[in-house]
């Protein structure tokens, strides 16, 4: 018989925590494929964050450390620093945990051209806490802290995470990708890989934003989920690559 | 190599690196800013490295990262930022990740000012962060026991798998003395093998986490930092004393202050003032029992801090009210003369003493 599908060497046999119609899964899957096919999972260190993804350490097949709140980039920064060039590290972080609290850390990571590939998994929403407004909801966004809906008066405006960083000199590859259909996580697979040979090949910082849906606390079913993303976020976080250099030091 | 004239701040560096510490990840602030200084100069000649963080958060969470890859790594700071990095302590004491983390103190709270003080004595003996945690404090009162006690801070922190912290202040930090670098006796070398640094020849994936959603096993992952301090406390109580065998009065009093209190009693024991002084060293685990054993013996005891009274506490749980405590402090960055404690012990032994 012919295997047609299977998991990928990548990701542990185990079941996830995510709830259903969430993206994450998909995420982790493009991660866990693209690391197995690079045959690099045995030297790979990734670095889980707070919020939704916090488990998941019990879901990729690598070693895997746990940082505190917002600071998975400085604990990357640590891991690949110290030990031999081919390992891969990579951290997986959630839009609360990089562009809120942890955007201190990103900046700085990137600005320093850090070695390192970041999966930014953006769904403008705190998910793991009860869905409330995170520096990436959109305007008029209903969450469980902007109950009237995000307002630019009071709550300020939505940050745009890639064309911020991609400012910065130190930062290698910037892409922004979508999971709402399949043509688009086949996109965001090929933008991960772009990612993580930008580290394979110690051209620096890499980040690859990844608009996600969180059926939950957006108070939608999984396909309206989808169907939000394509047509209230990508509008707003338009997709692309915000920088691709070719060398360190050397705009393209 | 013989002796040489250096600051303190640059002592730990040097300490750190006879210690195997080849990692450093700082952020400048005074008094401990030279140690950042020459760890910049310092760790590239021996190829390490030195890298400046963008905050006391980032530099501690950089350590989380290096300590879980398995290297010997340090931090440093003084007290504002000192507790900055407190989050990431609770976060290196959960996780089992051995670091060393100096602290030299100045004034507070808030910002205070850049003088020396020993008032983060709570901080750093008691957890100082969120959870049930404690980390081994070394505090030591001269340059030359910095080489020691940095060593050991490195053999404590490997050994138990444990963030440790080294607790001095700006006189400390800022002052020069003579020093020789001769390695301690108790060097250790630990196999790593809960190090993430990929799987490679190692078989299944290794994690390294602070949480634990199912309550049952954080008791049990708790229980087990328990017997860990359990096994800490028994083994690791570092104290000093001087003129301790007739003394009829003890005074108590760690770090710098030591020193001047030193020079204190000698000039009142001139007068025939039965005098000593009971030195902590390790600061957490306290010595409690050390200076219970001498109540028997003793009127008065007096404890000398920087602070408005911290250390005093654990002095008071030590004796348990058998003998009569008083303090003496002051705060602010002040450093108490030797003619004002001569005056104090004076004044406190006087018809106390037999």
């Amino acid at each position: 018989m012919k295997v047609v599908f299977e998991r990928s060497k990548g990701l542990l046999n185990t079941e996830t925590h995510y709830c259903p119609g969430c993206t994450h899964g998909i995420i982790h899957r493009l991660v866990a494929e693209t690391l197995e096919e690079m045959d690099v999972l045995e030297q790979t260190i990734g670095v889980a964050s707070v919020g939704c993804s916090v488990l998941s350490y019990q879901y990729f097949n690598c070693d895997m450390t746990q940082a505190a709140h917002g600071r998975a980039p400085a604990v990357a920064t640590g891991i690949k620093r110290v030990l031999p060039k081919d390992r891969i590290v990579f951290t997986y972080q959630g839009d609360g945990d990089l562009a809120s609290i942890g955007m201190g850390e990103i900046v700085h990571a990137a600005a320093r051209g850090e070695n390192i590939t970041v999966i930014f998994v953006n769904n403008a929403i705190y998910g793991m806490t009860g869905g409330q407004m995170a520096p990436t909801s959109l305007l008029g966004q209903r969450t469980a802290t902007s109950p009237e809906g995000r307002q630019p008066q009071t709550q300020g405006l939505p940050i745009r995470v890639s064309e911020m960083l991609a400012t910065l000199d130190g930062a290698s590859y910037i892409e922004r990708v979508s999971t709402h259909d399949v043509a688009h996580v086949m996109k965001a697979k090929k933008a991960i890989r772009k990612a993580f040979l930008t580290q394979q090949e110690e051209k620096g910082f890499s980040m690859v934003e990844v608009l996600s849906t969180c059926p939950t606390n957006w108070g939608l079913n999984p396909e309206e989920s989808l169907q939000w993303v394509k047509q209230e976020m990508v509008p707003y976080y338009p997709l692309g690559v915000y920088k691709d250099r070719q060398y360190k030091g050397e705009e393209s | 190599m013989g002796k040489v004239l250096m600051k303190g701040n640059e002592v730990i560096g040097e300490a750190a690196i006879l210690a195997g510490c080849h990692y450093f990840f700082g952020y400048p602030i005074t008094p401990q800013s030279e140690l950042v200084a020459y760890m910049a100069k310092r760790l590239p000649e021996v190829k390490g490295l030195f890298l400046q963080a963008e905050s006391e958060v980032s530099a501690i969470n950089m350590v989380y990262g290096a300590s879980s890859a398995g290297v010997r790594v340090m931090t440093s700071s003084s007290s504002p930022g000192f507790s900055l990095k407190q989050e990431g302590i609770s976060y290196l004491a959960a996780a089992n990740l051995p670091a060393v983390i100096v602290n030299i103190a100045r004034g507070g709270p808030g910002l205070g000012n850049i003088q020396p003080s020993q008032s983060d004595y709570f901080q750093v003996t008691k957890g100082g962060g969120h959870g049930d945690y404690y980390t081994p404090v070394l505090a030591p009162s001269t340059l030359q026991e910095i080489v020691d006690l940095t060593q050991e801070a490195f053999r404590i922190a490997d050994q138990y798998r444990t963030p440790v912290i080294l607790l001095g202040d700006g006189m400390l930090g800022q002052m020069m003395e003579p020093v020789e670098f001769l390695k301690t006796d108790n060097q250790i070398v630990i196999d790593k093998e809960w190090a993430t640094t990929g799987t490679k020849g190692d078989g299944s994936p290794k994690t390294i986490t602070s949480l634990d959603l199912n309550d049952v096993k954080l008791e049990e992952r708790n229980c087990k930092l328990q017997e860990k301090y359990k096994l800490i406390r028994r083994n690791e109580i570092k104290v000093d004393t001087y003129l301790m065998e007739d003394a009829e009065m003890a005074i108590v009093a760690y770090g710098t202050v030591a020193r001047i209190c030193q020079s204190a009693i000698d000039r009142v024991r001139d007068e025939g003032m039965k005098i000593g002084l009971i030195r902590p060293i390790s600061l957490w685990p306290y010595p409690t029992d050390v200076i219970a054993s001498y109540c028997e013996r003793l009127n008065k005891i007096v404890v000398v801090e920087m602070s408005a009274g911290q250390m005093v506490e654990d002095v008071r749980l030590s004796v348990e009210g058998k003998v009569p405590i008083s303090f003496y402090g002051r705060t602010g960055g002040i450093i108490p003369t030797v003619e004002e404690l001569v005056e104090q012990f004076q004044m406190h032994g006087n018809g106390v003493l037999r």
